[in-house]
């Protein structure tokens, strides 16, 4: 016994083996307390009980292949809109407490003010998507382990000179989840003005060689 | 007067019955293929990419070679002119929009495409694959200097 005390370090003399070992048991269910709570606040049904995201983004969602597919693997909200990765995830979580005073000041509470705002919104989460690299997007799709040839012509072709121009997902896939806000097509007068859609840059060589032409 | 009700209704019941199983029989069957057999064309299952499919006649439409699943046209956006429009074309690598999309209906050309034609589908169609339900036997005109 005596020899066990003396392996213990000072620290632990001082404030004793039992407070230690609660402090210890403490720290456990402290941060599995903290994990739950962020796990709680990280889950669909947590979502979509705000109607503004019921109503609104989850509503256009169910319509697309995140959400019902061949083989039912779907990435719900947070699979795209947290990160994985415990830092960024913690960042992306402070911000977002900036999102719930907006729910109690009641910005987009309903769908009409959702939609005034939803060019805003949705520039957010694309520049956050683009400054990322697609990371969440890249969570399931990594393009180094994408087969060309089960991919249809289009992305076939589209995928590999994308990559080499440095592109990222997002620069090419807006609105594959959620509605688009209105955009400048060139059609008639209706959306004049309204937001273009950037596509990525186009590299430095492609831009010389368009000047050329 | 019971027995006269009675032999008009029964009448009636009786035509009436005839004239149901005639236009029962008329709706059965689609040029020789059933009702049934037809409905076995799978539309939820678009073929996949292919080539350029031919013109059949002058001014026809080009079909969509591709899938247009999840292919949305909406008030804010128009996911066809995402490749086809003549700004992203050269891009994509898809067939530029035509030029007399640009004209209204008095044939005034238009800075932008005309609104009338913001509707893809109504002119241009994906395929899908189902037999034709009569024989064609129709045939493009000759082109030009054939």
């Amino acid at each position: 016994m005596m020899s066990l005390k003396n392996l213990m370090p000072a620290w632990v003399k001082r404030i004793g083996v039992t407070t230690a070992l609660l402090l210890f048991v403490g720290g456990i269910v402290f941060w599995g307390g903290f994990n739950w709570a962020l796990e709680a606040t990280n889950k669909e049904s947590f979502c979509i009980s705000c109607h503004e995201m019921e109503e609104n983004v989850f509503r256009e969602y169910q319509n697309t292949v995140h959400y019902t597919n061949r083989t039912g693997v779907r990435a719900t909200c947070p699979d795209c809109h947290v990160p994985k990765e415990w830092g960024p995830k913690m960042v992306r979580k402070i911000q977002a407490s900036n999102e719930v005073l907006h729910k109690i000041l009641g910005t987009i509470d309903t769908p009409e003010k959702f939609n005034k705002k939803r060019h805003e919104l949705a520039q957010h989460e694309w520049d956050r998507m683009k400054k990322s690299d697609s990371r969440e997007c890249r969570n399931c799709h990594n393009y180094a382990y994408m087969d060309y040839t089960e991919q249809g012509d289009r992305p076939a072709r589209m995928h590999p000179k994308a990559f080499d121009e440095g592109k990222t997902c997002i620069d090419c896939h807006k609105g594959i989840a959620h509605q688009l806000p209105q955009i400048d097509q060139h059609i008639g007068k209706q959306n004049e003005g309204a937001l273009e859609i950037n596509h990525g840059d186009q590299p430095k060589a492609a831009e010389e060689n368009a000047e050329k032409k | 007067m019971k027995l006269i009700t009675t032999l008009a209704l029964a009448a009636g019941i009786a035509l009436g019955g005839i004239g149901m199983a005639s236009a029962q029989e008329l709706v059965n069957e689609i040029g020789g293929v059933t009702i049934e057999g037809n409905s076995k064309v799978n539309m939820f299952k678009p073929e996949k990419d292919q080539a350029n499919i031919e013109r059949n006649f002058q001014k026809q439409p080009p079909l969509i070679p591709h899938s247009v699943k999840g292919y949305n046209i909406t008030q804010n956006f128009n996911k066809c002119m995402d490749c086809h429009s003549k700004e992203r074309a050269e891009e994509t690598g898809a067939t530029k929009v035509a030029k007399s999309h640009y004209l209204d209906r008095e044939d005034n050309k238009l800075k932008n495409i005309s609104p009338r034609r913001y509707f893809c589908m109504q002119c241009h169609v994906p395929q899908f694959d189902a037999k034709p339900l009569v024989e064609n036997t129709y045939k493009p005109a000759a082109k030009k200097g054939e």
